[in-house]
């Protein structure tokens, strides 16, 4: 421990703390704006300065290290007029529009302007050139940007993808990909991670609300909507209630509320996701043992950023990827396909919505592979964020609702699928299906849980032995599968690596393209400072949601037995690979698509690399 | 974007080739030492002449760098061109005595009479238009050179003139 002092008063902090953090255990708050923990500590914005006595020059806040006897003064005169002409120089290039802004009331910018007690301007002159740069799932307006580079942090250090970065010098500045190219050209995997760190509206999700308004005053259309697992852990933070809490109900009340015709959950296209993957990893395995050809380790399909980033980043092991759509465009080709005829609605008239923890999910739906018969999957995709102010617009006391319930026959799902929206969950809700199939007994471990894969480690590893199993799998008696789990693209990055080398010790391998899963998704309530541990929180609501339940595994789901004896037939059958399985297209290393040149090269790998098809 | 940075008129391809084999050669040399991004683009483009995308590209793969981050330096360094220099170089001064004695117009004359505004290079490679801060010859303000020569007293109206005789100097030596 140290000593200093803060305005007077005695402080004792850990060795190695940040002023600001001395400050905040003495309770003195400091202002801050690009200071982001965890994330961005880089001391860019200077509104943080403090007064230290000895020192000539005013010190930034969130990077000096407190020392012992240090005597330090946070809000002098000195202090307070400087951080004054930081933020009156910063929003002299910024634009007044904080009330058309969608970061309107949750801007940083705005607040800090209400903390330092700003009246007045006195900085007027010409503005940053301003480019809008609209992709399908991130909108970039550089006007709005203070360069405070925290999305730069995300991309690169977070990330590791480094689709952006500072451009051009002084006042010209930008914060953009390579040559200001717009970020749909490049290989951008559309995570939307910077969309949650970006202090204002400068990097938001691209706009899906107006295309969903549309839809539900259409009296023609019959819009159905579906709700990703990781929405219901989080969404209640938008309207000011402790992150952890699980609002299922109230979500499934506001969206009848709303207007929507059916509320579906994507749970339910979670389930069916691991019928589908879990034998097609039983498929492969088989292949693999009986001498066949089998690409292995599978690598889940589920997280629409870590497939655009393994196009780009590793287009010759796309193989290795399982050819399962994610469960919200699986659900959406059973909506316009299965309950289509069901109900006897033209697929054409139907208008399916996702609300998604995610950014990259945007994406998603407008690529070519996602559509059946003509019809795109999914229509519109809403984040967490969009879907809290939908509700907010309507006037819905989202608080106060009475718990509703998800609409059948699409809507009800088992303990697996909720924990799709947590690394780890994947790989445990294949496995609670994949054991059991082949041994007839449930998965070994606390409570169905596989306990070396939960948590929020980078990288997590598993050995599941197959032992005393079914006849008809005698092939896997005794045979030991390695599993690994991992979460965010750099991370990502080094199990791929392993695979690239050929030396990957693993069977099937679970990616999420954003650090710790859906849970902390492009697409979900900005990050509270205050609530360090929002992560945590988050996950164990998914773990609650899944215990809470009877049913813990998907293959036990009746509607989805259901499904596939009125629909589908089988798992992996000819109707599921129309409907559910897809096909994924090779990326530049830092383009949208391959240049000609290296098109005609790849055919030729790819067959010298897995054979011909 | 990268056919418009693609050489100009008169590229002969297979030397093309030679030139980005040079200068993956170059990069790869220097892949893994810190902090050596600005020399490795300082290389290439004394190799290359200027730092077009596909060749930035080239850089980022060799040195396991982000394509934005080379860029990023690329674009803040202005001895760095993303553009082909043109054949001529025109400096217009724009330090304190040049600037007070009216070297803006100028800017706008040269602007308009090449088509190109600061900082860029026109159409025909023929000139390459940048600013300088200050050249020593306050006395002769507002100046500008074209090459190794200074242009004293310089009027916005004999701006055209002085391009001329540039293309004239150049079909004289041509024949």
């Amino acid at each position: 421990m140290i000593e200093l002092t803060i305005n007077g008063k005695k402080v004792s902090a850990p060795e190695g703390s940040t002023i600001m953090e001395a400050a905040k255990l003495a309770g003195i708050s400091i202002p801050h704006l690009c200071h982001c923990p965890g994330i961005h500590t880089n001391g860019s914005c200077r509104i943080c300065v403090v007064e230290i006595e000895g020192m000539k020059k005013l010190m930034a806040s969130c990077i000096v290290k407190a020392q012992d006897g240090m005597v330090v003064h946070t809000s002098t005169e000195r202090v307070r007029m400087a951080r004054k002409i930081i933020y009156d120089l910063l929003i002299s290039n910024h634009p007044r529009d904080c009330t058309f802004c969608s970061r309107n009331q949750s801007c940083e910018l705005q607040q800090l302007g209400g903390t330092l007690g700003i009246l007045e301007t006195h900085i007027h002159g010409e503005q940053s050139p301003v480019r809008v740069d609209i992709s399908p799932s991130i909108t970039r307006d550089t006007k709005k940007c203070i360069l405070c580079r925290r999305c730069v942090t995300a991309c690169h250090e977070v990330q590791g993808v480094g689709a952006i970065f500072g451009q051009n010098r002084g006042f010209n500045t930008v914060i953009a990909p390579a040559m200001a190219m717009p970020l749909e050209k490049v290989d951008c995997a559309m995570c939307g991670q910077c969309t949650v760190v970006c202090p204002t509206g400068a990097l938001t999700e691209t706009d899906g609300m107006d295309r969903v308004w549309d839809a539900l005053n259409d009296p023609t259309k019959r819009v159905v909507v579906q709700v990703a697992p990781a929405v219901r852990a989080a969404l209640g933070e938008e309207f000011h209630m402790e992150p952890g809490v699980t609002v299922t109900g109230k979500m499934a009340t506001a969206l009848h509320d709303l207007g929507f015709d059916d509320v579906f959950d994507t749970n339910y296209g979670a389930d069916l996701t691991i019928m589908e993957e879990g034998t097609e990893l039983l498929q492969r395995l088989t292949a693999a043992l009986n001498g066949g050809k089998a690409v292995l380790p599978m690598i889940t399909s589920c997280s629409p950023g870590w497939i655009k980033h393994c196009e780009h980043a590793y287009p010759y092991q796309l193989p290795h990827l399982s050819s399962c759509k994610s469960p919200h465009t699986m659900l959406g080709a059973v909506i316009k396909s299965y309950y289509a005829n069901k109900i006897g609605v033209d697929p054409k008239d139907m208008f399916v919505v996702s609300v998604m923890p995610c950014t990259a999910k945007k994406y998603e739906i407008q690529r070519p592979e996602m559509q059946n018969g003509g019809n795109y999957n999914v229509d519109a995709v809403l984040t967490t964020r969009e879907l809290a102010r939908m509700i907010r617009t309507m006037g819905i006391d989202f608080v106060n609702l009475e718990d509703g319930e998800f609409d059948a026959p699409l809507g009800f799902s088992t303990g697996a699928a909720d924990i799709f929206g947590v690394t780890g969950g994947v790989m445990e809700a294949a496995l609670r299906t994949v054991y059991e199939l082949v041994t007839g007994r449930p998965l070994p471990g606390h409570n169905l849980h596989l306990m070396p894969i939960v948590g929020l480690d980078k990288i997590k590893t598993a050995d599941i032995t197959f032992e005393n199993v079914k006849p008809e799998y005698s092939f896997l008696e005794g045979v030991t599968a390695k599993i690994a789990v991992t979460s965010g693209l750099k991370n990502a990055d080094v199990l791929m690596d392993e695979v690239k080398a050929g030396t990957s010790p693993y069977t099937f391998i679970e990616v999420m393209g954003c650090p710790s899963g859906c849970i902390n998704g492009g697409g979900q309530p900005r990050i509270k400072n205050n609530v360090p541990n929002y992560k945590e929180l988050r996950l164990e609501a998914l773990y609650n949601e899944d215990e809470g339940k009877q049913l813990r595994k998907s293959h036990e789901n009746p509607d989805i037995i259901a499904l596939y004896n009125e629909f589908l037939g089988e798992p992996c059958g000819h109707l599921s690979h129309e409907l559910l399985h897809t096909t994924y297209t090779p990326r530049g290393h830092f383009n949208e698509y391959f240049q000609e040149h290296m098109q005609k090269e790849y055919a030729t790998v790819m067959a010298g690399m897995y054979g011909e098809e | 974007m990268m056919e418009a940075n693609k050489p100009a008129a008169g590229c002969d391809c297979q030397n093309d080739e030679v030139l980005l084999e040079r200068i993956r050669q170059v990069a790869a040399q220097q892949k893994g030492k810190e902090g050596n991004l600005i020399q490795v683009l300082h290389m290439v483009q004394a190799v290359y002449g200027y730092l077009p995308l596909h060749v930035q590209e080239i850089v980022a793969i060799e040195l396991g760098l982000s394509l934005s981050e080379v860029s990023g330096v690329a674009s803040f360094y202005s001895f760095f061109s993303t553009e082909p220099r043109g054949k001529h170089t025109i400096r217009i001064c724009l330090g304190t005595a040049c600037y007070v004695r009216g070297g803006v117009t100028i800017v706008d004359a040269l602007e308009k009479a090449l088509g190109v505004t600061l900082g860029h290079t026109t159409k025909d490679g023929m000139f390459s238009f940048e600013v300088a801060r200050c050249i020593g010859a306050c006395g002769l303000a507002p100046a500008m050179s074209i090459d190794a020569t200074v242009y004293p007293h310089v009027k916005a109206d004999e701006v055209k003139g002085i391009l001329q005789s540039w293309y004239d100097k150049d079909a004289e030596e041509a024949v």
